[in-house]
């Protein structure tokens, strides 16, 4: 049986090293209550390492997106490239996911996270928001030939698309319950009911409605902005006062030379046109200005 | 043939993109299978033994794996040693310590299933003609052991394979999202690009995984 003890042996180091890998699954359970502070790297220590880590998403087009040769392009990797020049350092760009966006901030394993963020005030508890570069609002397009600008054309008998799961969806449902929806659960699934005329109009983020009115003929957004404007804005880690401070003087100091119109005309303008440009970009941190 | 999304998959260093992502996923699997072949061989052994506390501690961990969906055990590894711990794992590394801790559960259960459907009588036979332990673990166990165990542990890697693409949750570019990221830069230019990059991605993951099942078709002929 000597086989079998030295197995065993073996065995237990193996033990030791599966349990120490199991082991993190207590973090489910501490999570509530572990604090994240001290967990994020000040300015000056982003400063000192030469490099930052930026967290943006890469199959988000025209946002942030990989090119064929490689290189992070779009909105957010626009500004993202002179936040590194100006704090001069090189950029490591980390690959985010939607879902993923808060837990690497609150691990720090990015500094900042400029991965099309939408401000709300969920998020605002876990994460801190710097001044915005973007505005978001819901949309609504309709066909040309019976373009819906106000809320109240919609008849009683006309149906609204919408995408379940989306604000478009809890605003609606909120704010006028008199409208009737139309829920799909897909993208591709409302712009083929869209498309073949199921119904009246169709709500969604005013970007997604504003690209599609321009890329298929026939189609008008009469409606461009609707409900709670939101804005889009850079994320640090919570605490992290330096950065976010230096964040802060950044986006003001750039609004001196009309740094996000030009970010918008390099990066949208190809899928916005120009009449959506002073809808969609905030300047200097000031919405509505 | 544009609208097969031919020329997207083509564009500038896309296809080399593609290789570059496809071998992240089998870098990935491919050192997470070895380290579960080997702890899973030990942890099999193990399995059928007689003590109940050591049964107990192995069945614990095998329902973990099994009930834990393989992207929460990313999650945990990744963010969770950071948060609990303060260690800073790479994803990488991440990556490979779930799928070897997938693997070698799943791994020890199939030689524990092998080892048990190998009937008493062989090891009185073996030992009625004078063979040591070591011997007849070598000679007879092990050969019928290996033979049942090789279907059941091609199933097994392949779709550790399958499984890598979940990797980019935690921010590595393997082959799928590279090809998400080639549909997505080419919305405008070629919109069904969807097709021929989806298509090739398919392509590349059955490259890697039919010369992996030939392998084990060949060894299972040559030892039967």
């Amino acid at each position: 049986m000597k086989n079998i003890t030295i197995a065993k042996r073996i065995g237990t180091v193996v033990l030791g090293l599966t349990l120490a890998a199991g082991l993190p699954l207590n973090a489910l359970t501490v999570k509530a209550d572990a604090e994240s502070a001290g967990n994020f790297r000040t300015l000056d220590e982003i400063k000192e390492s030469g490099t930052i880590n930026i967290g943006v998403f890469s199959d988000k087009s025209p946002f942030g997106y990989v090119d064929e040769y490689g290189e992070y392009q779009g909105y957010d990797v626009y500004f993202a490239e002179r936040i590194g020049q100006d704090l001069g350092v090189e950029i490591n760009y980390v690959s985010t996911e939607a879902a993923s966006r808060i837990e690497y901030l609150e691990t720090g394993k990015v500094d900042i996270i400029l991965a099309n963020f939408t401000v709300t005030e969920e998020r605002a508890e876990v994460v801190d928001f710097a001044l915005p570069y973007m505005n978001v609002a819901l949309g609504i397009v309709s066909p040309e030939d019976a373009v819906i600008e106000s809320l109240d054309q919609i008849g009683e008998d006309d149906e609204v698309i919408v995408i379940s799961g989306t604000t478009a969806e809890t605003y609606l449902e909120k704010n006028n319950p008199e409208i009737r929806l139309q829920k799909y659960d897909a993208y591709a699934e409302a712009k083929t009911a869209f498309e073949n005329g199921y119904g009246a109009a169709w709500a969604n983020d005013n970007t997604e409605v504003i690209a599609f009115a321009i890329e298929n003929e026939g189609y008008v957004v009469g409606i461009p902005s609707l409900g709670s404007q939101d804005t889009i804005a850079p994320a640090v880690t919570k605490g992290n006062e330096s950065l976010l401070n230096w964040l802060n003087e950044e986006i003001e100091a750039l609004g001196g030379e009309n740094f996000f119109h030009q970010d918008y005309e390099a990066t949208l303008l190809d899928t916005y046109g120009k009449d959506y440009e002073d809808t969609l970009v905030v300047e200097g941190g000031k919405v509505g200005a | 043939m544009q609208s097969l999304g031919i020329d997207a998959l083509f564009k500038g260093r896309n296809f080399l993109r593609l290789l570059e992502g496809l071998w992240v996923s089998v870098r990935i699997s491919l050192i997470a299978v070895l380290i579960s072949i080997v702890l899973g061989v030990v942890m099999g052994m193990l399995m059928t033994s007689k003590s109940r506390i050591l049964k107990a501690v192995f069945r614990i961990y095998l329902e973990i794996v099994r009930i834990m969906p393989q992207m929460v055990l990313l999650f945990v590894v990744y963010f969770g040693t950071t948060r609990v711990f303060g260690w800073n794992l790479t994803s990488e590394a991440a990556a490979i310590i779930v799928f070897s801790f997938w693997g070698t559960a799943e791994m020890g259960d199939l030689v524990r299933g092998a080892l048990i459907s190998i009937p008493r009588i062989q090891y009185e036979s073996a030992r009625a003609l004078g063979m040591k332990e070591g011997t007849l673990f070598r000679y007879v166990i092990l050969p019928q052991t290996i033979r049942r165990m090789i279907p059941l542990s091609i199933n097994l890697i392949t779709r550790m394979i399958k499984t890598t693409s979940l990797v980019m949750m935690i921010g590595m570019v393997e082959v799928l999202k590279v090809g998400q990221q080639i549909i997505e830069a080419n919305r405008k230019a070629s919109p069904n690009a969807a097709f021929g990059v989806f298509g090739m991605v398919f392509f590349l993951y059955f490259l890697i995984c039919w010369p992996i099942s030939r392998l084990a078709a060949g060894l299972e002929k040559r030892w039967a």
